[in-house]
């Protein structure tokens, strides 16, 4: 297991591989479908999202306010990242992000991106909503919640300890491409 | 307080808490098959610590609570419009409780009003039988497995697929090769032979009702299942398409009769998430026992 704090150094990145396993900690923030269509039509963040250096995680959390009134997430899995694939190499160069969060995979233009601006596609666990929301310690901060709904604002998180896999790595290597390979060569030897 | 209410909410409660016996022992087995040491076993390790601790703590097991569908058996004579009512109310109210998540937008605006309701939201399948009894089941379909879902119009020529179970079986191991991981494999499929496009889809849900260690009464279709999963498990997916033996989970086939124009092989995928529940109510709608 290799640990991550943002902000994350380009060095540390491209030390990464595909298969790693790493653990997160310091702050991430959620985008998903309507954050990336936002960004690519040219929409601006408000300033506090600072990006740089840092993680962005496809997550739409289910977070309620407490009797206190402070907001507190109770699930926070990952959505499928494959959507953001004709965005997410634009959003990788433009705001300097070092590792994408998600689940599912993502395509080539995005493995072009981590290459060449030093960045990599993290995979959580699908569906694993209560364990990775353990890991987020506190819910820093809310952006875009009137334009986008709960699920699909901007989300900042301080995370501990978050586990992911690295399964598109900085070098031109994606864990997806092989096991697609190696899945459709097996495949035909039972068709 | 209304009863039937009441009985609506602790069963969404519970389905979106709590993974179904039955499911349940299919994972836990999953992790014994995985090589040691490997990211698919670390994989089925944060599953299964996350199915104790959404049970423990009441909270969703994924944060997509998915499509709220419920189908309903109920005697002739039901009041199917004050269910409906109801079964609307306690989905409200389920979320405002966090047990879903504000999961349901208008298709043109794009908006979300945070309460799960709308035209189609939720879904209710009422049947009617010559019995008093009346049960009420519960999917909770996530989107990023509905989303790896596909129906074939056979034959298939790409796939040499033709209008026959061997077809039928080559269509579905493809549809396991193209949705990879990204339906949080491992998956469980629910497949429909023939039925037009919608029935077909329609059908293939209901399959995910059945409990994954049952039998199917038809002996080919039974053969077909295990075939399906014993295949699918040798192509080297594995937990969230991160290499490894489970792919799959479980295999369930139906049948619908079709138009001797149209041969559908429709599939429904289900990630690990697989939240199913169902009660039998009494008459005043109180919870008499759960069905899984
Ligand atoms: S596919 Fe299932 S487990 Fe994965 S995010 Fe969607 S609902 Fe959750």
């Amino acid at each position: 297991m290799i640990s991550l704090t943002t902000p994350i150094s380009e060095a540390a990145i491209r030390a990464l591989k595909v298969g790693d396993e790493v653990s997160i900690s310091g702050t991430v923030f959620t985008g998903r479908d309507a954050v990336h269509k936002y960004l690519h039509e040219g929409g601006k963040l408000p300033p506090e999202v600072n990006l740089k250096d840092g993680i962005l995680y496809h997550c739409g959390p289910v977070v309620i306010k407490d009797e206190q009134g402070q907001w507190k997430c109770v699930a926070a899995g990952p959505t499928t990242s494959i959507r953001e694939e004709p965005y997410q190499w634009q959003v990788i160069r433009d705001f300097g992000i070092r590792g994408v969060i998600g689940k599912g995979g993502m395509g080539d233009k995005t493995l072009a991106a981590c290459k060449e601006y030093g960045s990599v596609y993290l995979h959580a666990i699908g569906g694993a909503a209560q364990v990775l929301a353990e890991c987020i310690k506190r819910v820093k901060n809310v952006y875009m919640m009137n334009e986008f709904g709960a699920p699909e604002a901007i989300w900042e998180f301080e995370v501990e300890n978050f586990p992911a896999v690295v399964t598109i790595d900085s070098h031109g290597n994606s864990l997806h491409k092989e096991v697609l390979a190696t899945s459709q060569a097996e495949l035909a030897k039972y068709v | 307080m209304n009863v039937l209410q009441d009985s609506l909410l602790e069963l969404i409660r519970r389905t979106s808490a709590e993974i179904p016996d039955d499911v349940h022992r299919a994972i836990t087995r999953s992790l014994e098959e995985e090589k040691k040491g490997t990211i698919a076993e670390s994989a089925i390790k944060i599953i299964e610590q996350n199915i104790a601790l959404a049970k423990s703590k009441s909270q969703p097991i994924c944060q997509d609570t998915g499509s709220v569908i419920f189908y309903v058996e109920c005697p002739v004579g039901f009041d199917q419009i004050t269910f409906e009512e109801t079964a609307r109310e306690a989905v409200k109210l389920a979320t405002k409780k966090g047990f879903l998540r504000q999961n349901s937008v208008d298709s043109i605006t794009g908006k979300n009003d945070g309460t799960n309701l709308g035209p189609g939201a939720p879904t209710i399948h009422f049947h009617q039988h010559r019995s008093s009894d009346i049960s009420v089941r519960l999917i909770l379909k996530g989107g990023g497995c509905e989303n790896v879902g596909a129906q074939y119009s056979l034959p298939n020529e790409k796939l040499k697929a033709n209008r026959d179970l061997d077809g039928c079986r080559k269509v579905i191991l493809d549809a396991v090769l193209q949705a990879q991981g990204k339906g949080c494999g491992p998956g469980i499929l629910g497949i429909c032979i023939g039925g037009d496009r919608a029935t077909g889809y329609e059908a293939s849900k209901q399959q995910l009702l059945r409990k994954l260690d049952d039998t199917n009464p038809n002996p080919e279709l039974d053969k077909l299942e295990k075939d399906i999963v014993e295949t699918a498990n040798k192509l080297g997916i594995g937990p969230m398409g991160f290499g490894g033996k489970t792919t799959l989970l479980g295999t369930k086939i139906g049948v619908l009769n079709r138009v001797p124009a149209s041969y559908f092989v429709s599939v429904s995928y289900m990630c690990w998430a697989y939240r199913r529940q169902g009660v039998n109510l009494d008459a005043s709608g109180k919870i008499q026992s759960w069905l899984y």
